[in-house]
């Protein structure tokens, strides 16, 4: 029973692993077998990571080590507050995915549903190792596995076309794994360990030219994926993949994954204090400002809801990263909250965008005048999720965007507040018309109550439910106001002595 | 166990023998002759292995016929030959496992002179390996390269004058080293190895010594196939028969890098290479220039075994990158980087003999539907493609990050730089294929026009081969510090650090 305890953290990764090889072995014979495998594991995986918070709050961590994969580094694992939230937003979202994605792949009538789910739930297990790796080495092993397993799913159209993407997406992300794994290669030299330390294990004593080296390594590896501009085209593409991998890789999972690696670039290997020192800070701050602007302003072209949702992702991401470089931890903890609020927000629209897809075909923002008669549930989620983008009290995405606004302030940095003001201006440029034109328009399409099968919509509903909690009782839902908390408190030493 | 040494290419050169004369009598005589050997040679090797292990890295040393030298022959086990012969014997096992079925459609009829060809390479390889003396060592590499050329030139149309131009070339690899030894000989009276090693310090400065050395490193790298000396490597891996390609690429080559490292490292004095005569970073500038070389070429292959043939020419440039670092960290990554791409080559140019065996395909837009056909074949090949390309945790990943270690350490931004982009090309022409693997015409529209491939793995006595060494590449990534502290740090120890 200790054994198992103590190695909670290795069955959180492992146990979508397993799923992923039941998934397979079942196939199309049984699918319902098959789908119950998914749904066990996404539920144990929860249960697992959520067995961790009371513990980690309390300033325990869950150590694991395994074996040696370089002489002096262990394949470890570390349960911590950065970790754990990111973990508990994936882990929970994956079970409301799981059902959507019954809902989806069944309804649209999808080929390939095996593989599907196999390697989601793989995705699954990288997603959680990398919030759970101790040490560099073993964060880019889960990072590259990430990478790869997200290729089948985005091919999975298996179009000309969704190859194309798909060899895009793979130089993309092979890239910047191997930027990354040079930066790590450099960090070793400089520093000759590679675990995370919260306050960071980098000196300015190692040298500007390859401190600047080791950010930029970093830098593509992690903005790759993060989606910071000029180096996210990737991923507007990558929305060819079906909707539910849109919805939880696309906006969650492997996303957040390169925001996760800035947070532990800044936080935990660089530091606060040598980022601010070596200006690097600056110049995150700088792409992330500017990847905001522009991201919101290219959604606003955009008619294709899908694309234009993956627009205003690449903004959101920029966020975090822009609160992460300001480095006041008000901004930071604004930026751990948006970790949680964005995926609850952005879910919730791609969920409905997907749902509208496979109920009615349509994909374009045109083309949903007066839809909102048709599937009222569908489009108040939508708007829900929308001006929580936007940044409306008593909606998550006010409580982050809050603390980021007054993080600026403390950072000394108007120019970003600025920035966030603009670009909440554009967001409900972009998103709020979209729901004004469903329920204000009508059209000869819409004009019944005819909704999405309950698979779909029962998720949508519980995301969009979630992101009004997380506006109301930010702490709450599964403590993740506190933990957020936490993770600016271990990095820059400051107390909040908040909510907890 | 002090015989190791000499029972390793005793049992294979037999077994060599005895496969030939059962062989006038019966094909599957043959067959199991050369195979027990490579098991025995196998089983020996492991032996050795564990000698090492348990004796601290002690080298044993055998006497041929009682002779002492530095009059009689000697063989020698230690750390780096330990770790040579039980990587190619284990290649020659899981090649031998693996040949039948696949040279019965490739060569049919000719099988019986293939199997004492096999064994007699694999004796010469474990001879160079475990000679004590650096003229055996030539004298190994001519009965190694002499069998090769028989096994290449059994192959398609293009197999004989593809070989010819290797023979030619190999002779003037080989005649290049015997005059090498030749030099060294004339400066220092003694061809023993460990004799050289006590003479040689006192004649850094000789001319000979100095031309020596450049005569044996050039024969060598022609040997290796190292760029620009690569040429004659390309043609001959892709009209070889499967069975040939998949022993002799993951091998053969390797082992005249490991020539060059034991010159570098035990024969000439410390320094040599590098301060005095900068052998070592004129290797590592011709390995970088082949990794771009080789990767850039093979993108543009369309046959799947010329593509292997390019990528190899690539993959070679690593471990000539880890003798050019010459810091231990860095040479780690070098000699790790053979078992690595015996493993990874090996597999693929099994694959590429089983899915020919299937559906007699070797271009790769004709790979399309494979990945539906024969699923647990071609989930080996993603994990030979994800090992190549150097995603963890496969085997190729950890030799490239102890290179990058290795560079970063030396401050060679340049190779740093050039190992980085290297797996980017290789991604690049891999997953080419695998997107043509798993392309399926029965559910992509993009290939709607195909027929389906009828279903069903390659034979059992191909597929197991193949499934151990995906398996063996997983296993040597995920516990790679297990070869790196038992040998090759103890390997690398000469170069300080």
């Amino acid at each position: 029973m200790d054994l198992l305890l103590t190695n909670r953290a290795l069955f959180a990764i492992l146990v979508s692993a397993f799923a992923a090889v039941a998934v397979a072995l079942t196939g199309e014979r049984n699918r319902n077998l098959r789908e119950s495998w998914t749904v066990l594991a996404a539920l144990a995986k929860f249960g697992i990571v959520a067995s961790m918070v009371p513990g980690v709050l309390a300033g325990q961590r869950y150590d694991v080590n395994l074996l040696q994969i370089s002489p002096g580094i262990e394949l470890a694992l570390r349960v911590d507050p950065a970790g754990i939230l990111f973990a508990m937003s994936a882990s929970f979202l994956w079970i409301l995915t799981s059902f959507y994605a019954f809902g989806y792949m069944r309804g649209g009538k999808e080929k390939k549903q095996t593989r599907f789910f196999a390697w989601l739930a793989v995705c699954l297990s990288a997603t959680i190792g990398i919030c759970f790796s101790a040490n560099l080495l073993t964060f880019v092993l889960f990072y590259e596995i990430l990478s790869v397993a997200t290729y089948p799913l985005v091919i999975h159209a298996g179009s000309e076309k969704a190859y194309r993407i798909g060899r895009q997406y793979l130089v993309y992300a092979i890239t910047a794994g191997i930027a990354l794994v040079g930066g790590i290669a450099l960090v070793h030299n400089a520093a000759g360990s590679l675990d995370f330390v919260a306050g960071g294990f980098l000196e300015a004593e190692m040298g500007t030219g390859l401190l600047w080296a080791i950010f930029a390594c970093f830098f593509i590896g992690f903005g790759v994926k993060a989606g910071v501009m000029p180096i996210h085209s990737w991923l507007p593409n990558a929305m060819i993949a079906p909707t539910p991998v849109s919805a939880l890789l696309h906006a969650v999972a492997v996303v957040k994954a390169g925001v996760f690696g800035f947070v532990r670039l800044v936080g935990y290997t660089f530091g606060p204090d040598l980022m601010g020192v070596l200006g690097a800070a600056a110049v995150l701050a700088a792409f992330a400002g500017a990847t905001i602007l522009l991201a919101s302003f290219i959604a606003l072209t955009k008619d294709d809801l899908k694309a234009r949702l993956a627009y205003s992702t690449v903004g959101h991401l920029s966020y975090i990263v822009l609160g992460v470089a300001l480095l006041a931890p008000q901004a930071m903890l604004g930026a751990a909250f948006h970790m949680v609020t964005h995926a609850a927000m952005k879910i919730t629209l791609f969920f409905c965008a997907g749902a509208i897809y496979i109920h009615t075909g349509k994909k374009k923002v045109s083309q949903l005048d007066g839809i909102g008669r048709q599937m009222p549930l569908t489009m108040a989620a939508f708007g829900v999720g929308a001006i929580g983008l936007v940044g409306i009290p008593t909606i998550g995405g006010f409580i982050s965007k809050w603390y980021l606004a007054a993080g600026t302030i403390d950072a000394g940095a108007y120019i970003f507040l600025g920035v966030l003001l603009v670009s909440g201006i554009l967001n409900a440029a972009y998103l709020v018309p979209i729901v004004t034109r469903a329920f204000f328009r009508t059209s000869p399409d819409h004009t019944r109550f005819d909704e999405a099968s309950a698979l779909m919509v029962v998720p949508i509903a519980l995301t969009m439910t979630l992101s009004i909690l997380l506006g109301l009782f930010p702490d709450a839902i599964f403590n993740f106001f506190s933990l957020a908390e936490a993770i600016v408190e271990t990095v820059t030493g400051t107390t909040f002595g908040g909510a907890t | 166990m002090s015989q190791i040494p000499a029972l390793i290419p005793t049992s294979l050169l037999l077994a060599s023998l005895l496969s030939l004369l059962i062989g006038l009598k019966s094909r599957r005589g043959a067959h199991w002759t050369a195979l027990l050997g490579a098991i025995a040679a196998f089983a020996f090797s492991l032996m050795g292995v564990k000698a090492m292990i348990d004796g601290d890295g002690e080298a044993i040393r055998y006497a041929a016929g009682n002779w002492i030298p530095p009059i009689g022959i000697e063989f020698v086990l230690d750390s780096l030959s330990a770790y040579m012969t039980a990587i190619i014997t284990f290649i020659g096992v899981i090649v031998l496992i693996y040949a039948p079925r696949s040279l019965a459609l490739e060569t049919p009829g000719r099988e019986r002179m293939v199997y004492p060809s096999m064994t007699l390479v694999l004796a010469g390889l474990v001879g160079m390996c475990l000679t004590g003396d650096v003229f055996n060592l030539y004298v190994f590499l001519e009965i190694a390269a002499l069998a090769a050329y028989a096994l290449l030139a059994i192959g398609d149309r293009g197999a004989p004058v593809a070989t010819l131009r290797y023979l030619l070339f190999g002779a003037i690899g080989g005649g290049f080293y015997l005059l090498g030894v030749a030099y060294l000989y004339y400066a220092t009276g003694t061809v023993n190895m460990a004799d050289l090693s006590m003479r040689l310090p006192e004649l850094m400065e000789s001319q000979a010594v100095i031309v020596a050395a450049v005569l044996m490193v050039v024969g060598l790298g022609i040997k290796m196939a190292l760029f620009p000396f690569h040429f004659w490597l390309p043609d001959v891996y892709t009209n070889a028969p499967s069975v040939s390609s998949a022993l002799i690429a993951p091998v053969m080559t390797k082992v005249s890098a490991y020539a060059i490292i034991r010159l570098f490292l035990d024969v000439f004095p410390p320094g040599f290479f590098t301060a005095n005569l900068p052998l070592a970073q004129t290797i590592g500038w011709f390995s970088a220039a082949g990794i771009i070389f080789g990767s850039v070429l093979a993108i543009a292959q369309h046959d799947y075994r010329r593509m292997l043939a390019y990528s190899s020419v690539g993959q070679l440039g690593y471990i000539g990158l880890g003798i050019g670092l010459a810091n231990p960290i860095g040479m780690i990554g070098g000699l790790l980087h053979i078992v690595n791409h015996a493993l990874m080559k090996g597999l693929l140019f099994m694959i590429g003999g089983a899915v020919r065996l299937r559906f007699g395909v070797t271009k790769i837009p004709d790979f399309v539907g494979v990945g539906r056909a024969m699923p647990w074949t071609m989930v080996a090949f993603t994990v030979g493609v994800l090992a190549m390309v150097g995603i963890p945790p496969t085997a190729g990943f950890f030799s490239k990050w102890y290179l990058l270690l290795g560079s970063a350490e030396a401050g060679a931004w340049v190779w740093f730089a050039v190992i980085i982009a290297s797996s980017l090309l290789s991604a690049i022409y891999f997953f080419r294929v695998v997107e043509m693997v798993y392309r399926d015409p029965e559910s992509d529209s993009a290939v709607e026009d195909r027929e389906p491939l009828p279903r069903g793995e390659a034979p059992a006595s191909m597929f197991w081969p193949i499934t151990i060494m995906a398996v063996s590449i997983m296993a040597v990534g995920i516990f790679n510090v297990l070869i790196v502290s038992a040998l090759l740090e103890r390997v690398a120890a000469p170069l300080g650090g």
